[in-house]
């Protein structure tokens, strides 16, 4: 009996548990990148144990790469020793970690995965219980294959009706983000339930899922259904563990209709501060950014592809896929060739300017409409420029225009 | 005797120190960057001891260890908040940076002296007298607080598993009531 998150915990602990106690689990995948593996390797060596399960651990190099500074490239060698002096399984290099780690059939449902990485739980979209931790918490996962949670409370989001399209799951997740608030799902999890929620796509979920964090919350996730098992077939032979909730209580319950959904923007320094697009319209922009682990996935490259074949954009406009395989299924479909026919920088996938390092770096002053989950002051530059959130529709409409613009107004 | 620095709400780990200063491990180079961009002149006033008193939601955003890092490596003795972002939190119980929470801090000013009792939780305001007490960490957190430190921990015990009683071997007993809402 329990919400998905309670389910998960206790297949894993084979005893019932409630939303409050205080477990210790073993978890099934530990994950850090370029920027967190050289602490958690430092950390590591402090405690003077080595990884207990290498073929559970992958490190992953995404956030600068190829490397863009000495630095970096740094990073990248203690990543790769740290690999190899490990016999880590995994070292992967062709994406944004909670990208390809589910590309690699490395997340099933059911699992219980540690990442090193606040944007962890874009897995909760496959049926995981997946959370970000520092990389002393991810060191301790390596070395014992454990870790310790405060079961979390649940916060069930009912979604009813379907979207509108131009209307995106990333309107949607602005949106529930505006409504519960930044720390609204504190020390939480959030349930995606309900016939809106069985409608969406696995990279509409991954989009969900993924801001769970902008919200506070521990996870964010979506039981496992029909949906999950055909994303998943071809890409894991692991075994799956369908959870299901099972009388759940929920801490609270939150219901949008997605039917009656508008583009929304999110204009900076706060997440959860989303008004309609067209409130704003006409905003001067900058540069466009679409990509990162919210929103650099294969139909969102669609989206935009879609709407900028055979026009050309207004404004500078950065296209990152989130990975290869997004950035080869792009290619086939014809969607970069549009993009870069109207021109379009395609980037190498990665992280790209999400952290202000390399592929789109903004100047003083300067306004980014971006597909990004944060809009901190001086994320992607200098500490003047600017960061509006939108949904791919949104960024691709604003580029063609050269100022923000409702993509309702051009499709 | 220490001294106040005063944040706002959701003070996020891009402003304790943004991404493009935490491509190392070197804590000389994280502590200079603290706040760097957010308040300019912290790492050249801040006194080792000093204390960060802020509003809701510390530390959230990104996972980076490198912001406890960057305050420590600042001379940062405690952060003072009415509440923290769950990867913050346990990042800084982690490190052995102490943590209180405590509300109504909307009197104290910046720059104000302090004294700190870490083994009580309390905070003193050394002009006016008047005291904040901290709401005691869960269990788990005090546990880890008590090693100075999760590595402190697992070294102790071999793992995360050791002194949790009776119910050991399973998962740890569960948190009793009335204490910090956290985690």
């Amino acid at each position: 009996m329990g919400t998905l998150m309670e389910e998960i915990i206790a297949a894993h602990l084979g005893r019932s548990v409630v939303a409050g106690d205080t477990v210790v689990v073993p978890v099934d995948l530990v994950m850090s990148h370029d920027t967190t593996t050289p602490l958690v390797a430092d950390q590591l060596a402090r405690l003077g144990r080595g990884v207990k399960h290498p073929e559970r651990a992958v490190v992953v190099l995404d956030h600068v790469t190829p490397a863009a500074t000495v630095a970096a490239a740094q990073q990248h060698q203690r990543c790769r020793e740290f690999v190899a002096g490990q016999r880590i399984g995994s070292l992967l290099s062709d994406g944004i970690c909670h990208q390809v780690l589910p590309e690699h059939g490395l997340v099933a449902p059911g699992d219980i995965v540690v990442g090193a990485d606040s944007h962890t739980v874009t897995l909760g979209a496959l049926g995981a219980l997946a959370t970000g931790m520092g990389s002393t918490d991810i060191a301790v996962a390596y070395a014992t294959g454990e870790t310790w949670l405060r079961v979390p409370a649940t916060i069930q989001v009912r979604l009813e009706g379907s979207l509108q399209p131009p209307v995106s799951a990333k309107d949607l997740v602005l949106e529930l983000v505006r409504r519960l608030g930044s720390d609204g799902a504190r020390y939480q999890a959030i349930e995606y339930t309900g016939p809106g929620a069985a409608s969406l796509p696995m990279g509409d979920r991954m989009t969900l899922s993924n801001m769970a964090v902008e919200m506070g919350a521990k996870a964010g996730i979506f039981a496992a259904d029909e949906v999950t098992l055909r994303w998943l077939d071809g890409r894991s032979d692991r075994p799956c563990r369908v959870v299901t909730a099972r009388d759940p209580g929920y801490s609270r319950s939150e219901g949008i209709s997605l039917t009656a959904l508008e583009p929304m923007v999110a204009p900076p320094p706060a997440v959860d501060s989303a008004r309609p697009v067209r409130e704003l319209a006409g905003l001067a922009v900058d540069q466009v950014f679409i990509g990162t682990c919210t929103n650099g996935r294969l139909a969102d490259l669609a989206v935009a592809a879609t709407l900028l074949r055979g026009r050309q954009v207004a404004v500078r406009t950065v296209v990152v896929p989130a990975s290869r395989e997004v950035y080869l299924e792009a290619l086939r479909a014809g969607y970069l060739e549009s993009l870069v026919a109207a021109g379009v920088a395609v980037e190498s996938p990665g992280c790209g300017p999400c952290l202000g390092r390399h592929k789109g770096v903004l100047g003083p002053g300067e306004r980014a409409v971006t597909t990004m989950s944060r809009n901190f002051r001086g994320r992607m530059g200098d500490p003047s420029s600017e960061i509006y959130l939108v949904s791919p529709a949104t960024a691709a409409a604003t580029a063609l225009r050269g100022c923000l613009t409702d993509p309702r107004e051009v499709v | 005797m220490a001294r106040v620095w005063r944040f706002g709400d959701s003070v996020n780990t891009d402003q304790i120190i943004p991404g493009r200063y935490n491509l190392t491990t070197d804590w000389a180079a994280l502590g200079r960057a603290c706040f760097v961009e957010l308040r300019p002149d912290f790492t050249s006033g801040v006194r080792p001891g000093d204390v960060i008193v802020a509003g809701e939601d510390f530390g959230c955003g990104s996972s980076r260890e490198h912001a406890v890092i960057a305050l420590q490596a600042a001379g940062v003795g405690a952060v003072v908040a009415p509440s923290y972002a769950r990867i913050f939190y346990r990042n800084a119980i982690n490190r052995g940076l102490t943590l209180l929470e405590c509300s109504d801090l909307g009197s104290l000013a910046d720059g104000a002296e302090v004294e700190l009792d870490r083994i009580s939780g309390v905070l003193r305001e050394a002009s006016t007298g008047r005291e904040w007490r901290a709401r005691p960490l869960p269990e788990f957190a005090q546990r880890i607080a008590r090693h100075g430190g999760v590595l402190e921990l697992v070294q102790a015990h071999g793992g995360l598993r050791g002194e949790c009683g009776p119910d050991c071997g399973s998962g740890l007993a569960p948190v009793p009531g009335g204490e910090s809402d956290v985690r």
